[in-house]
């Protein structure tokens, strides 16, 4: 295979605006690009375009390939495919960068085995070698007890990256660039899978993602009253609940709590545990937090290996007294 | 007629061991695998098999195995059938251990579903526990040209297609498909069923089917690598905790959020 040159990322214009992970690939792209001495372009799939392609430029992106098309308003994995697969074989990328979202989980996999290349999952660190042009990733494993630093053997080499694992990048809007319509042929018949309802248990309030403070309980709370306790206290400092899986699994709080490897990423300016273990699958989610507390009864927790504060005692006393304080501080 | 289910199984590390037995040989980059502490069926795969056994368990169903590797423990990669699984075929080879690399696992697994004869549906792991890809079972489905679904919660058969609810961020999504479909499930379906005395005694009396890549039908550019591992490490924590005590626990809780203010965290 070819070569290839230049970095293509595939945006998510799905919202009218660029998603905030399309502006973290920008800020992951232009350094590897810059490494590279090569375009750094995106790959904009949706059928109202004007507005993030604009956006996709004053963030740093030289070029912008705007799919446009009614059957890609919404994201459907096949419609998407084929585009990208098109557009891909016709731009010759010496690598894409796609974010594992929700969406990305299920495109990145996909595009590159249609791609007939490997994949590079989600990475928390990408660079290039200048002289052979590789794209090193960094990537944990093992639920987050490893990292292993991966390339890929073919053009183009592909990189999901995790989200927050990158700051959005800084918007200048003197910086210009080229916007290039790409048509692509799609028709209904390509669809395989067909989404027949959608819902939404979201808990109230702030959004765990996008929470300034988040309180997790785990386990030890024991059951799912005390996360009354928890709400309490995300009330009084302005944040939200999490949990851990063991306490997901345990029936007490939605999935949609969960924070961890297969749970939600998160990084806080500080982020409470509260009876959590501190497993490193729970921490591949909230590692990014600036400040991690700890409640835990047990001294040789593994959380304690890992929080910049930390008070060693049950929660039942601990919880209602920090509480009553921070009460009296707000 | 039977539906004809597959189930892709992993054998892993056991993801439960305690940190501190987690070690890495740097020089050959392997994780090495903690003496004492036996092997698990990666546990979302033991989701899989639920998710197959209660379709079984509504209908007229077969329900078959497959996992690749280079070493396995019988009794571990077992607990399938005794859970109720009907098959369990085992692809063992040396040429199976680069299981970094999503593609040649997929197309290994690709090339024993046609050897056989395909399935109806085809039940994955959202992950494997040991090197988190979560791409196999998207390999897997994309080299078959089906239908892939993932994060399944519930997964259900109804006149030939298949009904997922889906997870996602913010609740589910209900998504079908037409058979044959390949759908991977998370932990978000339920506690998978313990073994009965029945079902163990049945399986010690199965025997697994036991091939080898020569077995398989593959030519060279399905079994090229596609990812190369270049370095394996454990990262370092450098954090410092600094553990706030007081006169009793109830004290302790006032003095972080004093503390908390003091640093101006809060
Ligand atoms: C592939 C895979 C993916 C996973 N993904 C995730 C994920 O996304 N998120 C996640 O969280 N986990 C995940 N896990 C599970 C993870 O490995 C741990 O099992 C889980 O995080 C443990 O949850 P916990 O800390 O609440 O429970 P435990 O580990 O049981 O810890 C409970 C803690 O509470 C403390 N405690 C008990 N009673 C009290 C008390 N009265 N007062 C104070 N402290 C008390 C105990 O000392 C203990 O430290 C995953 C596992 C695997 C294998
Ligand atoms: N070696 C293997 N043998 C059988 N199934 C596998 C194997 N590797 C991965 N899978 C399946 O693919 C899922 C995701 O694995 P991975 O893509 O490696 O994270 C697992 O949960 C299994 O269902």
């Amino acid at each position: 295979m070819a070569d290839g040159t230049g970095v293509l990322i595939l945006g998510d214009a799905t919202g009218g605006e660029l998603g905030s992970t399309t502006l973290e690939l920008l800020a992951a792209g232009q350094k590897i690009a810059s490494e590279l001495g090569e375009q750094l372009s995106v790959a904009l799939l949706g059928d109202t375009l004007d507005v993030p392609a604009q956006q996709a430029i004053s963030h740093g992106a030289q070029k912008v390939y705007a799919v446009n098309h009614p059957l890609l308003a919404k994201f459907q994995i096949d419609f998407h495919l084929s585009a990208l697969e098109a557009l891909s074989k016709e731009v010759g990328p010496r690598i894409i960068l796609v974010a594992r979202t929700n969406e990305g989980r299920d495109l990145a996999p996909r595009l590159a085995f249609r791609l007939g290349v490997g994949l590079a999952q989600d990475c928390l660190e990408v660079s290039v070698d200048s002289s052979s042009k590789t794209l090193m990733a960094n990537r944990p494993v093992y639920g987050g007890n490893a990292i292993a630093v991966v390339t890929c053997d073919q053009t183009p080499q592909i990189a999901a990256i995790r989200p927050k694992a990158y700051e959005p990048a800084e918007e200048d809007s003197s910086r210009t660039g080229e916007v290039v319509s790409f048509p692509v042929e799609l028709n209904e018949s390509l669809a395989l899978t067909q989404v027949v309802d959608t819902v939404i248990e979201e808990a109230e309030g702030i959004k765990l993602e996008d929470a300034r403070i988040v309180i997790s309980g785990g386990r030890g709370l024991g059951g799912p009253e005390p996360f009354a306790h928890l709400e309490e206290l995300a009330k009084i400092m302005g944040g939200t609940v999490g949990a851990s899986r063991a306490a997901v699994d345990s029936g007490w709080v939605p999935s949609s709590y969960q924070v961890g490897l297969t749970g939600k990423t998160i990084t806080p300016d500080l982020y409470i545990m509260v009876a959590i273990s501190g497993a490193s699958q729970h921490m591949a989610g909230c590692s990014g937090s600036k400040v991690i507390v700890a409640i835990n009864k047990d001294a040789e927790a593994n959380i304690f290996k890992e929080a910049r504060y930390g008070v060693v005692g049950d929660w039942e006393t601990v919880l209602p007294a920090l509480t009553t304080a921070l009460k009296e501080l707000t | 007629m039977a539906i004809k289910i597959g189930v892709l199984a992993k054998q892993v590390i056991d993801p439960e061991m305690p940190m501190a037995a987690f070690r890495i040989d740097e020089s050959s980059k392997k994780v090495v695998p903690p003496p004492n502490i036996p092997p698990v069926v990666n546990g979302f795969d033991e989701n899989a098999v639920e998710a197959a056994l209660l379709i079984k368990d509504a209908q007229e169903a077969t329900v078959t195995v497959i996992s690749t590797g280079t070493e396995f423990a019988l009794d571990v990669m077992k607990k399938p059938l005794s859970m109720g699984a009907d098959e369990l075929v085992l692809l063992q080879d040396d040429i199976f251990e680069n299981t970094i690399d999503s593609f040649l696992t997929a197309q290994l697994l690709v090339a024993a579903i046609r050897k056989l004869g395909g399935f109806d549906l085809i039940i994955c792991g959202r992950q494997a526990s040991d090197w988190d890809n979560a791409q196999v079972p998207l390999g897997v489905a994309e080299l078959l040209g089906m239908a892939s679904i993932s994060l399944g919660k519930k997964v259900d058969v109804i006149d030939g297609k298949v009904r997922v609810e889906r997870i996602i961020p913010d609740g589910y999504e209900v998504v079908e498909a037409s058979l044959p479909s390949l759908v991977t499930v998370s932990n978000e379906l339920g506690q998978p069923r313990y073994p009965t005395l029945r079902g163990i005694m049945a399986a010690t009396r199965k025997k697994p089917t036991i091939w080898s890549s020569a077995d398989l039908d593959l030519d060279s550019s399905q079994s090229s690598s596609r990812i190369t591992l270049r370095d394996l490490f454990v990262p370092v924590s450098d954090q410092d905790c600094e553990i706030i005590e007081g006169e009793d626990p109830a004290d302790s809780g006032r003095l972080l959020a004093l503390k908390l203010r003091e640093d101006k965290v809060i």
